[in-house]
């Protein structure tokens, strides 16, 4: 198990130092919204999902989408605006998609995802359906009014499906306390009625409670759960750089956040060469996915008018 | 009138002076109180008059929107600021259905003097949903005024006018404009609805460019210039109301209008202004008339297809070649480095 998280979290986090390191040259022609630093909660929420289970994200998805199974070679293709890019370069960084495994997309406009996570948990549960849909979505999508609506519905309609609230504080630069009265949102989904709970940034935490809800969801217990896992964003809100230099939050303020690296710890958990192995296959992936990146042709013109309809 | 600054220092500038001059002007939305401050928009503001008058607010437009229109109720004059006009989706219901309503509802009794400010994105993968341009969806509806300032003075003049304004007023920026730079005078001075401007003087067809389409505009005069054609270029300023005549005038001189939006054809800026002008001209002057506009798609991130979906300065020059020959030409003219650059000059 350690080892499949290892895996998971290792090679969100060196996807990402890759695009960091190829963004200076322009090539990706997209905003990037790092995961960095958050990782956990994406794979110690994914590794308790089967493939048949789905995921709605926001423009922060990268770590969403690899530790659900999307796939990388499009994912890096897509930001480099290939058409061999999982929307064939019509959704860049902020919209990535793979609906074959579960990933059902991801918007730009805060919040707007959580009713989709609804509506199809709506349609599981019509079908008798066993899977589950998660629902990711940020501190500041917890300002939304969506959020809400979706959240008294899924709760009227004990719709099978899990709101994950990624709490890392800010929206963009805004803290949290200046945008909310008060640091309860899992509290507010108690209201509801739904089962809540606030996990530390603890990849196997996430993945024990998150796999228990899934579990009981399964066996046809009413839903919805709703975990808000605290994290902490490493990067600057959008693009590859750091941000202390702004003044909205301090070095200090990400230090205990960074001496609790995930990563890091997992890797401690696990043996020299078993993780040496992970390593390097997964460094062998991640460049072939650049490289497939770097061949793949852009889409022609023609493609300006396809995938509007049918 | 010697003074050159960016367009951001201008919206910045209008906001500032209105504020020390009318303590009943308020400015809020998501950012507008963090280190970017909307582009330098509001920038310093929080600082100079305290966080009641300015302030960051949770990610609620919808409700933010209804604060507005009760603040303005009880006569404040907010400023609410989007830094994308893709959010301004989320409010809607209160723009729509409210605030370009009440004064007309409530037979006159109440009225709401609202600036909204929004900003159209473009490129660098902004793509499906932070690159829309959806001013016509403002101009259909009665009860809302739109402004599209596309130079430093408009930008300063319009916002001033907006900020006075009894009632709402749509105030729409491009990420584009905000670096151009240009002369604005220091003392306050309006740019009131309804007359616009034509930046450049020609004979032989009228180019009419909205928002960041007048600096493409402009760039495609000076293509057609050296296609043997002089182009009147025309900046409305002003989308609602609208300054019809101006533009129809143009046209009656020139007998080819070509109207190039920031924003989808369909049912948008361009195809009001080519219908009142053909209104205004039918049975007097006979015209040829041309839209362009974003390609009827979702905005593409990838360069390859985004270079197609947006007009540019020569595939406008061609088209505007196209109206004055008559009949297809096949003309594109050669890129111009030197054009990239065009910057406005005045003064106005
Ligand atoms: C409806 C809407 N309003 C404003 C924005 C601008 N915006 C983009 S990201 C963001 C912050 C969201 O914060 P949070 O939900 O906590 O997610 P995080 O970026 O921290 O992952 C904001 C305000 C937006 N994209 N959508
Ligand atoms: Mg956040």
């Amino acid at each position: 198990m350690h080892d499949r998280f290892y895996r998971s979290l290792y090679r969100i986090r060196r996807v990402e130092e890759e695009i960091i390191r190829v963004y200076p040259t322009d090539k990706i022609k997209s905003p990037v919204h790092l995961s960095i630093g958050q990782e956990a909660v994406s794979v110690g929420v994914c590794e308790a999902l089967r493939a048949d289970d789905v995921v709605f994200g926001s423009y922060r998805s990268h770590a969403v989408y690899l530790a659900k199974g999307g796939d990388l070679k499009k994912m890096i293709a897509e930001l480099y605006g290939k058409a061999t890019g999982c929307a064939k370069g019509k959704a860049g960084s902020m919209h990535l998609v793979d609906a074959a495994h579960g990933v059902m997309g991801a918007s730009a406009v805060v919040g707007t995802t959580i009713p989709h996570a609804a509506g199809y948990a709506y349609a599981l549960k019509l079908r008798r359906k066993d899977s589950v849909v998660v629902s990711f979505f940020g501190d500041g999508g917890a300002d939304e009014g969506v959020f809400y609506e979706s959240l008294n519905f899924a709760a009227l309609k004990k719709l099978p499906m899990i709101f994950i609230c990624e709490n890392n504080s800010y929206a963009i630069h805004t803290h949290q306390l200046c945008r909310q009265p008060t640091a309860n949102i899992a509290e507010r989904a108690r209201v509801f009625g739904v089962p809540a709970e606030r996990i530390e940034d603890d990849v196997l935490r996430v993945h024990e409670r998150v796999g228990a809800a899934v579990k009981a969801l399964r066996a046809g217990e009413p839903g919805p759960f709703f975990f808000e896992c605290l994290t902490y964003r490493w990067k600057e809100h959008v693009g590859p750089n750091d941000d202390f230099h702004l003044g909205y939050r301090t070095r200090e303020e990400a230090d205990p956040w960074m001496k609790n690296d995930q990563v890091k710890r997992l890797a401690g958990l696990l043996e020299a060469d078993q993780r040496r192995r992970i390593e390097s296959e997964v460094e062998a992936e991640i460049q072939a996915a650049f490289a497939f990146a770097e061949e793949s042709p852009f889409p022609d013109g023609s493609e300006l008018f396809t995938d509007m309809f049918k | 009138m010697d003074r050159t600054i960016s367009y951001v220092e201008a919206v910045r500038e209008a906001t500032d002076q209105e504020m020390e001059r009318d303590a009943s002007v308020i400015l809020f939305g998501l950012d507008v109180d963090d280190p970017k401050a909307i582009q330098g928009t509001t920038r310093g503001l929080a600082q100079k008059y305290g966080p009641e008058r300015v302030f960051g607010t949770p990610l609620s437009e919808d409700a933010m929107t209804g604060v507005a229109i009760g603040m303005s109720l009880a006569g404040l004059r907010p400023i609410h600021v989007h830094i994308r006009m893709d959010f301004l989706m989320l409010a809607m219901n209160q723009l729509i259905n409210i605030a370009a309503k009440s004064r007309y509802m409530y037979g006159g009794q109440v009225h709401l003097p609202l600036v909204v400010r929004s900003m159209i994105g473009k490129s660098w993968g902004q793509g499906a949903q932070h690159s829309q341009a959806l001013h016509s969806f403002f101009m259909h509806v009665p009860g809302l005024k739109v402004a599209a300032p596309t130079t430093p003075y408009d930008a300063k003049g319009c916002l001033i006018e907006a900020i006075r304004d009894d009632d709402p007023v749509m105030y729409v920026e491009h990420r584009i404009l905000h670096f151009q730079k240009g002369p604005v005078p220091e003392p306050t001075y309006t740019v009131p609805p309804g007359k616009a401007r034509i930046t450049v003087k020609g004979k032989d067809v009228t180019l009419v460019g909205i928002s960041y389409m007048q600096v493409e505009c402009l760039r495609a005069q000076r293509y057609l210039e050296s296609g043997g054609i002089q182009a009147e270029v025309i900046d409305p300023i002003w989308l609602s109301p609208l300054d019809g005549e101006t533009i129809a005038e143009s046209v009656r001189k020139t007998g080819r209008l070509c109207v190039v939006d920031n924003g989808w054809m369909t049912c948008g800026a361009a195809a009001e202004i080519v219908a009142q002008v053909t209104e205004r001209l039918q049975g007097a002057r006979e015209v040829r008339v041309r839209r362009m506009g974003f390609a009827p798609v979702t905005c593409p991130p990838t360069p390859s297809l985004e270079n197609l979906f947006y007009p540019n300065a020569r595939t406008i020059a061609s088209a505007a070649y196209d109206l004055v020959k008559g009949s297809a030409q096949g003309w594109l003219p050669e890129e111009r480095t030197d054009l990239r650059e065009i910057e406005f000059r005045g003064p106005f």
